[in-house]
């Protein structure tokens, strides 16, 4: 019976158990373990002695430092500020003194070192000024760019600065705001917490983002296991700003893309950004956060923190960034003596933290304390048995038994025909594998790899696109120099004839200095054809001069002609060189048209470098 | 670093291949009802035959022996080639059997996961074809029987094939309902006076029917566990009973009925136990019903115009020949992406 239900349900998905919500392929439930942190209110954790704040804790660039150490600051306060177009601004979660500005350990998978401003707290929390910003009647644009010194980003995870997913450059078509709030990793309740507690300030922010965006509808979709958190929503709701959506608990409905098919049953195109069919996602976390700096001007210091696993006392925080982990898990009643690791957000796709040291930062939306009976290691992995219990639980559809394969084989090419990169490594795949294989670190792998294969690539082709560009150059500019040197010998030539035709006729002219001009008019002439040969390249014999000192002294003016006109062409090389480079400032007034198409293929090829280099912080629209 | 997910929910490889065996348990009981307690000794020797080969190519191939024993996908392909066999089969035959199955078609490829075609069907194949005569009879069920063999009788035919003083191979042996069916065609009977023969049940063989309701006891197991997913056996008894419709309607005194074929010879056994190997099969859900379909169709044409009564073995091998052009030709669309 429960097989032909099976077959059912798999027929008929979503088969009448949520009014108006769709479905997508696969996904999992895992325990949810939620219950253990989300029976207490969110706490406020104790003012920390030092914060480390790493300049980047977003994604894109990293921001410009505004300070100094020494430097005494405010709570609030810009310590560095958003720059170029994907970056976000860091601000001082307390008053105190700047101590470092150096590289340390961040929570980050690499476990790499990176650039941090440390904060000595001097305990007084004094805030600095803060106006509130009125919204209702505001230019959306100078709104938006105000966002830029908010600091503000993704709360969900993803860290991608919001004020480019508000950017809308005056012509925004995002009909549709979505809110997320599903939740979906276990263990995770910073949001539901947040919803039940904090739900007028959600709503208020829904109403800024939907004004800045220009979306008519705004639906929040939550996970059918928050019901506490569904309710307070939907009271807060009550004029309409927004309809609560509730999606079955199914690991992954959190993530962006799968949201918006289960509340829309719009699926958006993998080459394709969600606003371009005029839909927007934001985490329930960053609208509050908006609703925060507009309301009161205060910028993004803090956020809320799930703490459980092996602690005393699982529950929320409200943390500054830059707070040290080890304050956050003194505060949970500190880890139990088992504890092996923290794991920095869910079971599904959180990473190990390199250290207890580490700050808080706005990715961290959970600390896992992690002991071995938590998460048992996994047994050696078993060769693939292609019994496609990934490719059922795969919510992208995907066919993880053929990527593992192709991944394991080093078979890139493959693996990306086969729609690498649609993965969201969101782990359903190795979570269902009965042979244990780590299919995601393959993906991970793989995907590296490829990234790393293609910009060696495209800086190979840059590279031998700018050699030939160069050779060729070479060769056009001798060609010139030749012809140029050429039309000057034959212009020479020309003059000293002359010349030596108007000695000829000077001596009857004037008979009296007739010897004289005459014979230096001709060793000029002969001086004059030898050079004009000499520099035209023509293998022509030596200048047979008569009298070689004199014609030496007579040289000089010509020599230094060609000396200087050597010194220009150099200069025009050396110019030209520069521009290609990068460096010298363009001045394309007094070029001739094949250095101006010169200049311009210069430019397309900085321009494609540099593109190059940004090619990993497209935007994600998660969170 | 980044090695998450750091929970998993997966039954073992092992825990798979228990419960395919477990699975097998309802037929294997009905087997012995109705043919004697011989099967039992052939799975035992089928069992060490291919546990032995299989340590042994292990080692051979300097491959860890114990998980690999454990994963039990040995043992089911054991299993499933005795079931397959004749009743009664020599002891020789199932080793040879199971030899080909483990060494030939399952290590010498690479071992477990790498086995493009299914090991007990080549096995199961070779065997056909090397000894056409022994694999082709079958003894008959106990109460057809003019003389049921004892339990120790059937031991000793299985190992020494000699029988009882005064007994003739021909006693206690008929003809399969497919092999009977076919030769009596070929004498220009018609369907309906062939199935008069007592050899035939309510449906398919006589007892031979009780065997299949235990595959699909089992084949509905392994699908309420997901063991096994329901493309398959869908797909396979929905060709098989629409080509033999077909047939049948087209004329029903030269065609047996439906019915008839899907409940005969090794078609329950085929739809739940054999086709669903993951390994040498598709692995896309429209792969699966192709390749269901198709091994569903072969079968019937082997069958009725085929040398051989059963069609099932050839049938399986030739689609696992297929699987990679399946696979290739009905990837599902990925989200977001075109069709
Ligand atoms: S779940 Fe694991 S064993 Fe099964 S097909 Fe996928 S990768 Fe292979
Ligand atoms: S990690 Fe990638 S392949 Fe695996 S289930 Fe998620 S999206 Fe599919």
């Amino acid at each position: 019976m429960n097989a032909i239900l099976n077959l059912a349900s798999r027929l008929l998905p979503g088969l009448g158990r949520h009014d108006g919500v769709h479905a997508f392929n696969g996904g999992v439930h895992p325990p949810e373990h939620k219950n253990e942190s989300s029976n207490v209110p969110i706490s406020q954790l104790a003012l920390p002695k030092m914060l480390v704040l790493p300049l980047r804790q977003h994604v894109g660039h990293m921001p410009k430092i505004l300070v100094k150490v020494g430097d005494h600051v405010l709570k609030g306060q810009l310590l560095a500020e958003a720059e170029g177009t994907v970056s976000a601004a860091i601000h001082a979660p307390t008053s105190g003194t700047v101590t470092a500005i150096d590289e340390q350990i961040i929570p980050h998978p690499s476990g790499l070192p990176d650039g941090c401003i440390t904060l000595t707290s001097d305990g007084l929390d004094t805030w600095a000024p803060f106006q509130p910003i009125a919204w209702q009647q505001g230019d959306k644009k100078t709104l938006v760019d105000s966002l830029r010194r908010s600091g503000i980003v993704g709360l969900g995870g993803a860290t991608f600065p919001s004020h480019i997913k508000l950017r809308s450059n005056g012509q925004s078509n995002v009909h549709t705001l979505i809110i997320n709030a599903a939740e979906c990793e276990p263990y995770i309740t910073c949001d539901d917490m947040l919803m039940r507690e904090r739900a007028d300030e959600i709503v208020a922010g829904i109403e800024i983002v939907k004004y800045l965006l220009g979306a008519e509808t705004c639906l929040i979709g939550i996970e059918d296991n928050k019901p506490v958190a569904g309710t307070a929503m939907r009271a807060a709701c009550q004029q309409g700003q927004a309809e609560v959506k509730v999606v079955p608990t199914l690991y992954p409905s959190g993530d962006a893309r799968r949201l918006i098919q289960l509340l829309l049953d719009l699926e958006i195109p993998s080459d394709k950004r969600s606003t371009d069919l005029g839909v927007q996602v934001f985490n329930v976390a960053t609208v509050l956060a908006i609703y925060r700096y507009f309301a009161f001007g205060e910028p993004s210091i803090s956020r809320i923190v799930t703490v459980t696993g092996n602690v005393s006392r699982p529950q929320n925080f409200e943390v500054l960034f830059g707070t040290p982990l080890s304050d956050l898990i003194q505060a949970a009643g500190g880890a139990l003596a088992d504890t092996s690791h923290f794991i920095m957000g869910g079971p599904m796709m959180g990473f190990d933290l390199p250290s207890s040291q580490v700050p808080i930062t706005k990715a961290a939306n959970c600390i896992i304390a992690a002991k071995p009976d938590l998460f048992p290691a996994a047994p050696p992995a078993m060769p693939c048995i292609r019994c496609t219990r990934c490719a059922d639980a795969c919510p992208v559809n995907l066919q993880p038994q053929e990527l593992y394969w192709f991944a394991k084989s080093d078979n890139f090419e493959k693996a990306r025909d086969y729609n690498l990169f649609d993965c969201i490594e969101c782990g359903c795949c190795s979570y269902v594998c009965p042979s244990t294989i780590p299919l995601v670190q393959y993906y991970r792998y793989a995907k590296s790899e490829i990234i790393a294969t293609d910009k060696a690539q495209e800086a190979a082709d840059l590279a031998r696109e700018r050699n030939e560009f160069r050779l060729a150059r070479i060769e056009r500019e001798k060609l010139e120099r030749a012809q140029k040197h050429a039309e000057r010998a034959v212009a020479n030539k020309t003059e000293a004839s002359a010349q030596a035709n108007a000695a000829e006729v000077t001596p009857s002219a004037r008979p009296s200095d007739s010897a004289v001009t005459d014979k230096q008019a001709a060793i000029a002439a002969a001086i004059a054809r030898a050079k004009a040969q000499k520099l035209a390249g023509s293998p022509a014999a030596e200048p047979k001069a008569t009298a070689p000192s004199k014609a030496e002294s007579l040289s000089t003016p010509a020599d230094k002609q060609a000396l200087i006109a050597a010194a220009i062409e150099r200069a025009k090389a050396a110019k030209l060189a520069a521009a290609q480079a990068g460096l010298a400032p363009k001045n394309t007034d007094n070029v001739s048209a094949s250095v101006q198409a010169e200049i311009n293929q210069t430019d397309a090829i900085r321009e494609k470098a540099r593109k190059l280099n940004e090619l990993d912080s497209s935007e994600p629209d998660k969170g | 670093m980044n090695r998450s997910p750091y929970i998993s929910d997966a039954p073992s490889v092992s825990t798979i291949m228990l419960k395919v065996l477990l699975a097998l348990l309802p037929a294997i009981a009905a087997y012995t009802w109705v043919y004697g307690a011989g099967i039992l000794m052939s799975i035992a020797i089928a069992t060490s035959t291919a546990l032995i080969t299989e340590a042994a190519l292990l080692k051979v191939r300097q491959r860890p022996i114990k998980p690999y024993l454990m994963d039990m996908s040995a043992v089911v392909t054991a299993w499933l080639l005795a079931l397959a066999l004749p009743a009664l089969a020599p002891w020789w035959l199932v080793v040879v059997g199971t030899f080909f199955a483990i060494v030939i078609a399952k290590q010498l490829y690479g071992g477990l996961g790498y086995n493009p075609f299914n090991p007990a069907m080549v096995g199961y194949a070779v065997l056909l074809i090397s000894f056409p005569l022994i694999m082709t009879k079958w003894p008959a069920p106990l109460s057809l029987a003019q003389q049921p063999l004892s339990w120790t009788e059937q031991l000793t035919f299985i190992f020494q094939q000699t029988l009882p003083a005064g007994m003739t191979v021909d006693a206690i042996s008929s003809a399969t309902p497919l092999d009977y069916l076919k030769t009596q065609l070929m004498l220009n009977k018609d369907v309906a006076s062939i199935s008069q023969s007592p050899i035939f049940g309510r449906f398919g063989g006589q007892g031979q029917e009780w065997v299949t309701a235990g595959y699909l006891l089992g084949g509905l197991y392994l699908l309420q566990q997901r063991i096994i997913s329901w493309h398959l056996p869908t797909a396979f008894l929905l060709a098989l009973t629409a080509i033999s419709g077909a047939f049948y309607l087209a004329d029903p005194s030269h065609f047996a009925n439906p019915l008839f074929h899907v409940v005969s010879g090794a078609s329950l056994l085929c739809a739940f136990f054999i086709i669903t190997d993951p390994v040498s099969g598709p692995t896309t859900p429209k792969g699966k019903l192709y390749f269901a379909a198709g091994v569903g169709v072969l079968t019937y044409l082997i069958r009725v115009y085929g040398g051989y009564p059963d069609g099932v073995a050839f049938a399986v091998l030739i689609m696992n020949m297929c699987v990679p052009l399946i696979d290739a030709l009905t990837q599902p669309r990925v989200f977001g992406h075109e069709k």
